[in-house]
């Protein structure tokens, strides 16, 4: 077998992986409706009560409040693109973990990289399981498309997908590392970072001393991007930019501290009992 | 079948903190291919911990692992390609079908002609009725089955076994038994079984590994530890090593 085609096999052989990986979690829903009703509620709900909000400030000022409408509910729909993401991922592994099974993943010849791929893949079902409903539903209910964006909006999308990674796998290494303690964290975390993402609100808005802190988080990035999209009809590519260099900062950051928690469990024996 | 032990262990030790008590000390043997092999010693005696090195799911404190020809600490995945392991501790996903969970692991192990394997098996362990049954509505003795079918889906030269009958009544752990005779028969493929069942051990050994405190104290053959301590069954023997009692070469 020649080098060129022995790595085709191999590559061959790692679909199959993640494949399996991402199987199982899909044979899962296709037999748990209350999953996948879960996967559309928060992203709707999220949705429904912005829509209001922005329906109720509409009534009072009318010309302020019809643009802010837009501004507000794109930044729910994004945010939830990144939520989603992160949490898709974070829980994606904790399902593993819950059915005990994950002993039997890491005995196989599944790589950890191999692992993240196959949490990626069902990080992006569940996101477009959940975000998708609710974009159809804000423009039927309130008339609000965010397609409206541009073809613009896959590279937003793609964005705040790689930040929901990166965060995840901070948590899934928080998760090797400290055990069913840290589990609360897959659906936590980046609620926190909310204030300081620039999702409602222009970074401007923050405290001057909290403006640099905003700026290292890709989403400020591209949710300025969102507002010069909507409000000013054009594409902020710096703003873009910025925020795909700080995902690779990030996904590589957060890439080496699960790949270290994954072997440093390996030497404390925690993969035998992780979450108990 | 290259002519390579299906494992070779040197002077492999754990400690799992510097402070704590070595779970597993010095532990070197050679095991054939084809050969069957029981793990025995009471709880915390180290056989857990061992079989978590010898599948990579823990790396040891010093030592070295070859299995099936590749260094665990190197190559450990091409090594797990060729292996496989079954416990009744490690369950699998409950809510999928057994046929599911069969497809999941024949990915994951990149087993070619996928669905002809798992009826394969379906067939030989008698779950071709269960396939389209959810893994957590089984009983224990077809759980166990299921676990055996996803255990040998990849066709493993070298499978480790946790206690494969524990809580199985004696009737369906018989069955299982001699199905594991067949199947090494058969396929020659090696087994280490760590169990507390010592008739299963006498049953199904050629070589019994005796540990005690993560030190091996004792090995041999059933029938040579049997001899060796003037005991008539397996579990005298454990029961003597765990008690400290004097083998009959010492005490005469």
């Amino acid at each position: 077998m020649t080098a060129l085609a022995f790595r085709h096999a191999a590559g061959v052989q790692s679909a199959r992986r993640v494949w399996g990986l991402m199987y199982r979690h899909i044979a899962l829903y296709r037999r748990s409706w209350p999953r996948l009703l879960e996967l559309m509620y928060w992203p709707v709900l999220q949705m429904i009560v912005w829509g209001f909000v922005t329906a109720y400030l509409a009534g009072l000022q009318n010309n302020v409040a019809s643009v802010a409408a837009g501004v507000l509910l794109g930044g729910v729909l994004l945010w939830e693109v990144a939520i989603r993401s992160q949490m898709g991922f974070a829980i994606s592994f904790l399902e593993e973990i819950w059915s005990r099974n994950l002993g039997h993943v890491f005995v196989s010849p599944v790589r950890p990289l191999e692992l993240v791929a196959g949490l990626v893949g069902m990080s992006m079902l569940r996101m477009f399981c959940g975000v998708i409903p609710a974009m159809f539903l804000a423009f039927a209910l309130y008339g609000f498309g965010l397609w409206t964006i541009g073809p613009v909006l896959v590279l937003f999308f793609a964005s705040l997908m790689m930040m929901g990674w990166a965060v995840a796998l901070g948590v899934t290494a928080l998760i090797l590392r400290h055990g069913a303690g840290a589990e609360p964290l897959a659906w936590s975390v980046l609620f926190g970072l909310t204030p300081f993402a620039a999702v409602f609100y222009p970074v401007s808005v923050l405290p001057d001393w909290l403006q640099p802190f905003a700026y290292m988080i890709p989403a400020a990035h591209v949710f300025e991007g969102m507002r010069a999209a909507l409000l000013q009809g054009v594409v902020a590519w710096g703003h873009l930019a910025a925020a795909f260099a700080l995902n690779l900062v990030w996904l590589a950051g957060m890439g080496w501290l699960f790949l270290r928690q994954f072997q440093g469990a390996r030497v404390r024996g925690a993969l035998l009992n992780i979450g108990e | 079948m290259d002519g390579t032990p299906a494992l070779r262990v040197e002077a492999l030790s754990k400690r799992y903190r510097p402070d704590a008590p070595t779970a597993v000390a010095d532990l070197s043997f050679v095991m054939a291919r084809g050969a069957t092999w029981g793990l025995l010693g009471g709880n915390g005696a180290g056989k857990t911990t061992t079989i978590a090195m010898l599948l990579g799911l823990l790396v040891p404190t010093s030592g070295r692992i070859v299995a099936l020809g590749h260094d665990m600490a190197t190559d450990r995945f091409a090594a797990l390609a060729r292996m496989n392991f079954s416990s009744p501790y490690v369950a699998l996903p409950h809510r999928l079908s057994v046929a599911e969970n069969l497809r999941v692991y024949a990915h994951l192990y990149g087993v070619k002609r996928a669905e002809a394997r798992i009826r394969e098996l379906a067939e030989q362990l008698q779950l071709t009725e269960l396939l389209d049954r959810p893994a957590g509505e089984l009983s224990a003795g077809q759980k166990t089955r299921v676990a055996l079918a996803k255990a040998l889906v990849n066709r493993p030269e070298l499978l480790l076994l946790d206690e494969p009958t524990a809580s199985l009544d004696p009737d369906t752990g018989d069955w299982v038994r001699s199905w594991l005779e067949r199947y090494r028969e058969e396929t020659g493929c090696a087994i280490l079984l760590a169990s507390h069942n010592m008739g299963e051990v006498e049953r199904l050994c050629d070589h019994v590994l005796m540990l005690k405190q993560g030190r091996v104290v004792d090995q041999g053959s059933p029938a040579d530890l049997l001899a060796r301590y003037g005991r008539d069954d397996l579990e005298e023997v454990f029961l003597d090593i765990a008690r400290d009692r004097q083998r009959v070469e010492a005490a005469s």
